[in-house]
């Protein structure tokens, strides 16, 4: 397959997230990802983009959320990049069950933990938060073999 | 995403179908928050056969009318998970908090029966 990218800038409206589920999908669809595999890229756009809304952005609609999709080889590669107001402390953002809102489960993170091979993220105070995740399909179990032996 | 509602005598039935992300979970809580805040609801039964995907706004939102309805006694049931909706489920811990069910009957007659 050829190499692909795919650029995406949209305002940090909740309607939006649907979109960005539906790019990444469609992208990943072009490459050797299962069924079960694109469910769960969905999930980890689902939550890299509502964290840039939510948190980033305090759920206000002015700003802006940049979404690049690209497969180099078989790798395909998120970056969620927005202007928001960023994360004092990315090590616990990222604990499981953490959260700033009880209605929140804190599991944004860990799901993009558990369905990507790599998760970065990039973020300062008042100056926005990137998040960089990569995946290969069927790299985890190759992983677990590589492993086991 | 669209969602019905019906009423048994003191539970709610919620039926939601299509995709359960931020803007469904403000929509159902828009939906089923005054319910439980008017009615005297003591449970709530979410059939989710028709939702093709769940993220942890979807989950938010459950685990948020559970929390409302513990403090009342009350109790939340799920009813029809498709395989990728239950796989998020049971990779969230809902199982130890939430009761699943094959169907929306199945449900109903367990808390018939509680």
């Amino acid at each position: 397959m050829r190499n692909n990218t795919i650029k995406l800038e949209f305002r940090s409206l909740a309607e939006n997230v649907a979109l960005a589920r539906l790019v990444v999908a469609s992208l990943a669809s072009q490459m050797n990802f299962t069924l079960s595999d694109i469910e769960e890229l969905k999930v980890v756009v689902s939550e890299a983009v509502s964290n840039s809304i939510i948190h980033g952005y305090d759920g206000q609609p002015s700003g802006m959320i940049l979404l690049e999709a690209a497969s180099e080889g078989d790798v395909l590669e998120l970056r969620v990049t927005d202007s928001g107001k960023g994360i004092a402390d990315i090590q616990k953002a990222m604990e499981p069950a953490y959260s700033t809102d009880p209605e929140r489960m804190g599991l944004g993170f860990v799901f993009m933990q558990s369905f990507m091979d790599e998760l970065r993220v990039e973020s300062q105070p008042g100056e926005g938060t990137c998040v960089i995740l990569s995946k290969k399909p069927d790299s985890k179990d190759n992983l677990h073999n590589t492993s086991s032996n | 995403m669209s969602l019905e509602k019906k009423f048994h005598r003191d539970t709610l039935v919620v039926k939601l179908s299509g995709e359960f992300d931020m803007v469904a979970a403000e929509e159902f809580r828009r939906l089923v928050d005054p319910e439980l805040d008017r009615r005297q609801v003591r449970n709530l039964v979410v059939n989710l056969g028709g939702v093709s995907f769940i993220d942890s706004s979807g989950l938010g939102v459950i685990l948020g009318r559970y929390k409302k309805l513990s403090q009342s006694g009350g109790k939340i049931w799920l009813a029809a998970p498709r395989p990728p909706v239950r796989k998020i489920l049971e990779l969230s811990g809902f199982p130890k908090i939430i009761k699943f069910f094959e169907s929306e009957k199945q449900a109903l007659e367990a808390v018939r029966e509680a």
